[in-house]
């Protein structure tokens, strides 16, 4: 579990998070949600420690990391696995070099078992024959498969995704929130991500923290965010007609599921 | 304005070479990436340094014979006037001076392109320390290979200078080898090779550091890319009258 507890960052005289008190589940598919500018990518910096907030605590599970000397510092991201925006795989490594690379930095392995363990990862998130390729040679959604697999292969207790979905085509987006949300479920990882996609929202989000002006505006899940009182998340979530007229009938009707395949 | 942003820059820069000249996490990595370094910044350079000083060396071979053609010049003067050129400023000043030009727009390229892509803080939240594991390995192994691109390139330029007179005959052979043989001193060698280590570090680090710091997106890039050349010129240029002065005189 990971907690924040009044943190504040700003940049020169811009505030651009005001005490911001969050707690994110183990096990958990964790959203961050909000409009541009909101502070979802300045809050999951802090969280990965890219940023120092003036104020406040990010404790995970209990250990304080504005606290931590550097050694423990970087123990705990040894414990972390984050999902880049644009996927930020190593140009210069093949597909199977990305997701080795944290196994050859971090463990003891033998090239043997390096290779083991990257091509089971790969195999989780369902991407065979593509050891050999680069990045730049795949597409967007399998190049997300690969930073998702790197992610992993360590086995993160704690996983972060800055916008997984996005320049992702509708269908490719859902199979990534339904592999980010086996694994948290899989492995009991406590996975925060940072999105705009409506799809994610109500699909995977157990736990949703709306951010608004750098503010927590609103924390519920995809249940109860049908119900939500608050003007400014309804006028975010379901600014679109049709998600309007979805809300409509699932208050009206029944509780909300996401289809099955 | 601008000297207080040089300022600021420099010691921008000394925090950032604290972080370089760290101990490595797994030293088997560092040595791979070093030998990598060896081969990209190096080994593949040397067409380069070839080309440049076999020209640069007939060239500089017919200019020496156009300004010793009175006959109160001893003939072997041009060969001898073309050794000192290369040896005290050809091979390591101009050399690096061109090398800043590939090296150094290479590196900056690579690694902001790497900090525009996010792979920096890929590394960093994985716990590594990027700027010594991206920036050590190119210093240490361009470091390493410099000295063999120097005396390459005294080799080739010699070399270009006997081609043109045998070519030519603007001046005979003997009388060229002659002139590179006699009144050789030996610390002009070593003089050479002391300065191109100081320059190889320059390029690399000052390259890094333009790179490393890039904000925004492939515009930006370019434009540290050129920061790099231009930065790491002046630094050499700079350097190369400090270290005449403390070595020469």
């Amino acid at each position: 579990m990971i907690e924040v507890k009044g943190v504040t960052k700003s940049f020169d005289d811009k505030t651009i998070l005001h005490g911001v008190d969050a707690t994110f589940y183990t096990g958990k598919t964790n959203l961050i949600i909000g409009q541009s500018g909101s502070g979802k990518t300045v809050l999951m910096k802090s969280l990965v420690g890219l940023l120092k907030p003036e104020e406040g605590q990010i404790l995970y599970d209990g250990r304080d990391v504005m606290k931590m000397s550097v050694d423990q510092t970087k123990k705990l991201r040894e414990e972390i696995g984050m999902l880049f925006q644009g996927s930020a795989l190593f140009d210069s490594e093949t597909v199977l070099g990305n997701v080795m690379f944290p196994l050859m930095m971090f463990t003891d392995m033998t090239p043997a078992e390096r290779k083991d363990r990257a091509q089971f990862c790969l195999e989780r998130v369902n991407l065979k024959g593509a050891d050999d390729k680069y990045p730049s040679e795949i597409s967007g959604g399998m190049q997300k498969r690969v930073a998702i697999a790197r992610a992993i292969a360590l086995n993160p207790k704690y996983l972060f995704c800055d916008e997984p979905n996005s320049g992702l085509d509708p269908h490719t987006s859902i199979l990534i929130d339904e592999l980010l949300s086996d694994i948290t479920h899989e492995y009991n990882i406590t996975t925060v991500i940072n999105t705009h996609d409506m799809n994610s929202v109500l699909g995977i989000g157990e736990n949703i923290i709306y951010l608004r002006n750098g503010r927590r505006e609103w924390v519920g899940n995809k249940n109860e965010i049908y119900t939500a009182t608050n003007e400014a998340l309804n006028d975010f979530v379901f600014a679109t007609e049709l998600f309007k007229q979805v809300k409509n009938y699932i208050v009206h009707t029944s509780t909300p599921t996401r289809p099955q395949k | 304005m601008i000297f207080t942003k040089s300022i600021a820059n420099f010691g921008k820069y000394c925090l950032f070479m604290r972080r370089v000249f760290c101990i490595p996490d797994k030293w088997r990595v560092f040595f791979s990436r070093t030998v990598f370094e060896i081969q990209k910044l190096g080994v593949d350079s040397i067409p380069l340094v070839i080309i440049i000083a076999l020209f640069i060396g007939a060239v500089i071979t017919i200019q020496m014979q156009l300004n010793f053609s009175s006959p109160l010049v001893p003939s072997y003067s041009t060969g001898l006037a073309t050794r000192e050129i290369v040896l005290l400023e050809f091979s390591n000043s101009i050399l690096c001076l061109i090398l800043a030009g590939k090296v150094g727009s290479n590196i900056a390229s690579e690694i902001g392109t790497m900090r525009v892509t996010e792979q920096i803080d890929a590394l960093e939240i994985m716990g590594i320390n990027s700027c010594n594991f991206l920036v050590l390995p190119k210093i240490v192994g361009f470091l390493f290979f410099m000295p063999v691109l120097v005396v390459f390139c005294i080799f080739t330029t010699m070399l270009g200078g006997y081609l043109i007179a045998a070519a030519t005959g603007i001046i005979s052979v003997s009388k060229y080898i002659y002139g590179i043989q006699t009144q050789f001193q030996e610390w002009y060698v070593w003089y050479g090779l002391i300065k191109s280590l100081f320059f190889s570090v320059v390029i690399t680090s000052v390259a890094s550091y333009c790179g490393y710091y890039v904000k925004g997106g492939a515009l930006e890039v370019g434009k540290a890319s050129t920061n790099a050349v231009v930065t790491s010129s002046i630094m050499i240029l700079l350097l190369d009258v400090i270290l005449t002065k403390l070595m020469l005189q």
